[in-house]
């Protein structure tokens, strides 16, 4: 699949190949991550969709090494960044992976930053540690990257404790930490969930502003189509441990083609006074991924399913370049045609 | 249809040590007409949660007043008072997590309300939290467990079971969908929306999501920092705002349509809500307003009925 993939010219930043990780807890091993497949190309956004539950931060968080071995285990897969592996390895070519190759920004800023140091130290720390920056130097680079994410005052701020930031404030300083060691890839995890609208417009402008200047790439995990819409150049649809439907951002939205990325935009509203519809949840619950299912993992809530389904996993379809969709309606054996499923859904 | 509630300049200030005060909810006059239901949107910190719980009596009134069907409510509750307010108006908590007592069992907390608040017995009790169960998308055996063994979904129709069990007129639900996933919120408004057709419920709707807010309401109403900015119908307010600080809400909430989205110059404003401790005079939202006048630094403007259109609007650009 991995050559479908590639078929532009342009060289993959980031290619993870079927990634699977597990926990071990009390009650069994839980397979969070079943078999994961993404590809990230430099200065472009991927956005990853999906409930709670369905493995979106696990699979990045162990490209990262931020995975807890035990309880957690990488079952199989790889991840390269520029050709080479980088699971389980903490430096790649003398440079470490972890915030100067690949850094993050978190949902929470307030628990992920340290109470008891300045926020201008903090930024720093990573300076001193990757760039070997002296203390003075890597403070006073601090306080650039704080006027880099649009921090009025910087200079003073740099001075202050989390505690004297607002949300959106300890959000901009998160990002300024995150950028320092001009990263390649930008993992944002729900990046701006605990923010208001207002805030939330601010950030992401933010984002994109810097991804302009330093040509990152940005993976960006959230549960908002709006924030996909608004962000991401592809899309992947996680659900339940796998991705079941990826394409470019219109592929994803205006071809919808797994009946999960068509449940979630019918369980939206939206605002375009001459499509207006009513709402239709998405009835039922994930699966317990104790026992992930032998089949297709939507199969339980899917209106569209087939005794196929329950017992045989679909393969990836292709209907497009870079637009697959795991679904067995896709197969041409199949009694309903993905081209209903869009009729079903525009009328 | 009449008036079911009426706030007339409803204010409640918190004070937080010498000479500091927060100013949370500042002379709010709204009306909810019988059978309506009211989305009240804002960011954090503008006190729409603040003005549900007054409005519920779960804070005392620091000024103003709040009359249902007529009859103005005590500016401080007494036991006696919820006692006999309680199967008239419930609310349903933000949190679905913390708002359930986690010692009681499922049939303790959605039956507790039937048994202070009517003489039926033990054995109904326990019917009728069957019955409301299975209406909420629960089943009845569920009746003997406890709250940690639920998602955060089924816990938010627990919350909402509790609520409407003594079949209120009027219930205030903070933020009922916020802690959901995208499927369980439609599920959520779904079930919220038959019950008010069945029950012929009255709602404020406490929300942030603009989205949903327009898609559930009626009427909205636009809050910050402690004061209303607009008031208008729903469809109208968000397709055609009138407020500059309605206007940035909504232009920063981001549409789950990537053509819109391209379309769409960046509307964020800078700056962000200030603290609502000691506010200075003159409009609240004049230090990040776009068209901010020199008078918007003087006097703060009133709610005031537009012209043309069905809506009131607190900027002075209006008077």
């Amino acid at each position: 699949m991995s050559e479908a993939l590639n078929l532009a010219n342009n060289p993959m930043l980031l290619e993870v190949e079927n990634l699977a990780v597990e926990f071990d807890t009390y009650g069994g091993v839980v397979k969070a991550v079943r078999g994961v497949d993404f590809s990230v190309e430099e200065g472009k956004t991927l956005a990853i969709v999906g409930e709670s539950g369905c493995g979106k931060s696990v699979s990045v968080q162990s490209m990262m090494g931020l995975i807890h071995m035990p309880p957690g285990r990488i079952t199989s897969g790889s991840a390269r960044l520029r050709g080479e592996e980088v699971l389980g390895r903490n430096e790649l070519n003398g440079k470490e992976i972890r915030g100067a190759e690949i850094s993050m920004i978190f949902q929470d800023p307030m628990t992920s930053l340290n109470p008891t140091m300045t926020i201008g130290d903090q930024i720093a720390e990573p300076l001193q540690v990757h760039r070997g920056l002296s203390y003075r130097q890597a403070f006073g680079e601090a306080i650039n990257l704080l006027e880099m994410s649009k921090i009025p005052e910087a200079a003073k701020r740099a001075k202050q404790f989390p505690f004297e930031f607002s949300g959106g404030m300890l959000q901009r300083a998160m990002i300024a930490m995150a950028i320092s060691c001009k990263p390649s890839i930008l993992i944002a995890d729900e990046p701006t969930t605990a923010l208001d609208v207002t805030i939330q417009a601010q950030i992401l402008d933010l984002m994109q502003d810097l991804q302009k200047e330093t040509g990152m790439a940005i993976i960006l995990i959230t549960h908002d189509l709006g924030v996909v819409a608004r962000m991401a150049d592809e899309v992947a649809v996680m659900y339940a441990g796998k991705i079941v439907e990826h394409g470019t951002v219109d592929d994803v939205f205006y071809r919808s083609a797994h009946p999960y990325t068509l449940g979630l935009r019918a369980a939206m509203p939206n605002n375009d006074p001459a499509r207006q519809h009513e709402l239709k949840p998405i009835e039922g619950s994930p699966p317990d991924l104790f026992a992930p299912p032998k089949g297709c993992g939507y199969c339980a809530r899917c209106p569209f399913a087939m005794e196929v389904c329950d017992k045989h996993h679909p393969q990836d379809y292709f209907l497009g370049d870079h637009h697959f969709s795991c679904c067995w309606l896709h197969h041409s054996d199949s009694p309903t045609k993905p081209e209903e499923l869009y009729f079903k859904e525009n009328s | 249809m009449g008036k079911l509630l009426e706030t007339n300049e409803l204010t409640r200030y918190f004070d937080i040590g010498r000479n500091q005060r927060v100013h949370a909810v500042e002379q709010v006059s709204l009306a909810i007409d019988e059978k309506e239901i009211v989305g009240l949107v804002g960011e954090s910190g503008s006190g729409k949660s603040t003005f549900g719980k007054t409005v519920v009596g779960l804070h005392h009134k620091t000024a103003g007043t709040v009359s249902y069907r007529g009859e103005q409510l005590p500016q401080k509750y007494e036991p006696r008072d919820f006692q006999r307010l309680a199967t008239k108006m419930q609310m349903i908590f933000q949190d679905p997590y913390s708002s359930l007592n986690p010692r009681m069992t499922v049939g303790e907390i959605v039956g507790e309300g039937l048994r202070l608040h009517s003489d039926a017995n033990s054995a109904s009790i326990k019917e009728q939290v069957a019955v409301w169960l299975t209406k909420v998308g629960l089943q009845a055996d569920h009746m003997s467990r406890y709250p940690h063994e639920f998602s955060g979904g089924q816990r938010q129709r627990l919350g909402i079971a509790r609520a409407l069990i003594l079949e209120p007129e009027f219930v205030v639900c903070d933020e009922p969908i916020s802690a959901l996933d995208v499927s369980v919120q439609a599920q959520v408004i779904n079930l919220l929306g038959e019950l008010k057709e069945r029950m012929g419920l009255t709602l404020l709707f406490i929300a942030h999501d603009l989205s949903m807010v327009r898609y559930v309401s009626d009427r909205m109403a636009v809050m910050y920092l402690g004061s209303l900015v607009e008031v208008g119908k729903a469809n109208e307010v968000y397709f055609d705002p009138k407020h500059p600080y309605t206007e940035v809400l909504i232009g920063s909430n981001p549409e789950p349509d990537p053509q819109v989205e391209r379309g769409r110059p960046s509307t964020a404003i800078q700056g962000e809500i200030p603290s609502p401790v000691n506010v200075p005079p003159g409009c609240r939202f004049a230090n990040r307003c776009p068209r901010v006048m020199d008078v918007c630094r003087q006097s703060t403007p009133e709610l005031i009925p537009l012209k043309d259109v069905d809506r009131h609007v607190a900027c002075h650009l209006y008077t």
